[in-house]
């Protein structure tokens, strides 16, 4: 991306594109990754619920996967996730396994 | 366009500054009052009960809660003005780089007052002067009608295209605030015309374009953000100038950047801000009738500093005295470090020193104006300075 100089930037800095952090992709941060379980899914979309970041994807309700575009590797969806009969439909795997 | 008709009262620059506010009619007035700087809210506060203005009066638990709230409601895109002194400013302080990191042309009535330690109500510049790097204009003020004056001009400078910074309009504590003094006020629909309306550029309440404002910036954008605003501050003096000159072709009263009194021919020069100009002028006088060439360079315009005009105006100087109420402990106080820095780039001009005078509203003396145009008179002669900075004004 071109970076702006100092006479093209917006007045005051003000971001006039509403949701434009959509363009940022954070997900090069993260150096744990999410991985979804399928099986030991129950879809009670906790990990929807707290995830800090909108990256985790839903379909009519329903939890899809993570967009690993803009996840960080939190963990906090791991953390949270009450799988099934104690087996975690979320785990933290190192980003470079 | 000839000069108006114009009232002529007399009254303190509290209240000078609240009758200016009155006319200029901001939509939201945040404020905290404090000494000495509240008699310009007692009387705003009575114009907003009596129905004299639209204003929307915030009283808020401090004044870091006063700046929050000037920020909020000028990002709304309100016109917005507030006033306080000493401490009240300097728990603004975070929030002064904010409001001009946001580009809000706030108005800030700042009566100067000492600060603590020790506890001192009185005048001295330390608070305008603390603010000095916060990216705000700063008109100084010599009288209630320069008070007067200036507030008037404010939002035509701060709100132009090519500025829009915020403003302070600064007055002395107590010696301006408080003193009743003869001046005159400009009728209330030509204070509306030459103020014109006001429009935001991108505020918040513009819901039908949502955005946000104050988002992180850091090592790849923040120095490209500091670059226009530094623009900002450069095309300012040209507006205070154009704005100026306006208001002295509508209504008589000319300021320039600086006021130059019996400064052409001078070779002995004092420059000060605000109320000790006036001790300083008629001392002057006194000299010039014993036939010492003393002069005055007093400046109006601290933030932006009008560096070039003052190399030029002290150019045939022989000694220069910058009277200093306020110090930078350490340092060499803060208008004699513009002063050598404004004359540094000829590689000549006069011989400068510097005298800390007044602090906590310590009595600037004409005999003690005297003292200080006999040293620069000894200066001149000898080309000899004996101390760079030294007290006055002190018990030694």
């Amino acid at each position: 991306m071109k970076q702006m100089n100092w006479k093209e930037l917006p007045h005051a800095g003000t971001v006039l594109k509403a949701g434009n952090a959509n363009e940022y992709k954070t997900g090069s941060w993260r150096s744990l990754k999410p991985r979804w379980i399928e099986e030991n899914c129950i879809q009670c979309l906790f990990c929807w619920i707290y995830c800090p970041d909108s990256s985790v994807m839903t379909k009519d309700e329903k939890m899809t996967g993570f967009d690993y575009d803009h996840c960080k590797g939190c963990g906090v969806c791991a953390m949270e996730c009450p799988g099934k009969k104690g087996n975690k439909a979320i785990v933290m795997e190192e980003e470079g396994k | 366009m000839g000069v108006t008709t114009t009232k002529t009262v007399a009254v303190t620059g509290n209240q000078a500054v609240a009758e200016a506010l009155r006319q200029l009619n901001p939509d939201v007035m945040p404020a905290y009052p404090i000494t000495p700087s509240t008699g310009i809210m007692e009387s705003f506060t009575s114009f907003v009960s009596n129905g004299k203005v639209d204003t929307e009066t915030i009283l808020v638990e401090s004044e870091h809660s006063a700046m929050s709230a000037c920020i909020g409601a000028a990002a709304a895109g309100g016109r917005v003005a507030t006033a306080t002194s000493s401490q009240g400013m300097a728990l603004m302080w975070e929030m002064l780089h904010i409001a001009s990191g946001y580009r809000l042309p706030i108005l800030m009535a700042l009566v100067n007052r000492a600060l603590s330690a020790p506890l001192n109500i009185h005048c001295d510049h330390s608070d305008g002067m603390g603010a000095r790097d916060t990216g705000w204009i700063q008109l100084y003020s010599e009288n209630a009608q320069e008070a007067y004056d200036n507030t008037i001009m404010a939002y035509r400078i701060a709100e132009h295209k090519d500025v829009r910074l915020p403003i302070m309009v600064c007055m002395d504590g107590f010696i301006t605030s408080h003193s009743i003094e003869s001046m005159q006020f400009i009728p209330d629909p030509e204070v509306k015309k030459f103020v014109g309306d006001y429009i935001a550029i991108d505020p918040l309440l513009d819901l039908d374009n949502p955005k946000s404002i104050g988002a992180l910036v850091l090592t790849d954008y923040y120095m490209e953000h500091k670059r226009a605003q530094h623009e900002a501050m450069l095309n300012t003096k040209k507006v205070i100038q154009d704005v100026s000159a306006e208001f002295a072709k509508l209504f008589g009263r000319t300021y320039e950047l600086f006021e130059s009194y019996r400064l052409e021919d001078a070779e002995v020069v004092l420059v000060a801000l605000n109320s000790a100009a006036g001790t300083i002028k008629d001392e002057i006088d006194r000299y010039r009738e014993k036939g010492v060439k003393a002069g005055l360079l007093k400046p109006r315009m601290f933030r932006p500093f009008p560096y070039e005009e003052v190399s030029a105006a002290l150019k045939n100087a022989k000694a220069v005295c910058v009277m200093d109420r306020a110090d930078s402990f350490g340092g060499y106080g803060p208008l004699f470090m513009e002063i050598a820095s404004a004359v540094y780039p000829s590689r000549q001009g006069p011989f400068l020193f510097n005298k800390i005078y007044g602090l906590g509203g310590r009595d600037l003396m004409p005999l003690d104006v005297d003292q200080v145009i006999d040293e620069t008179i000894e200066v001149a002669k000898t080309g000899k300075v004996k101390m760079v900075k030294e007290y006055i004004t002190v018990r030694n």
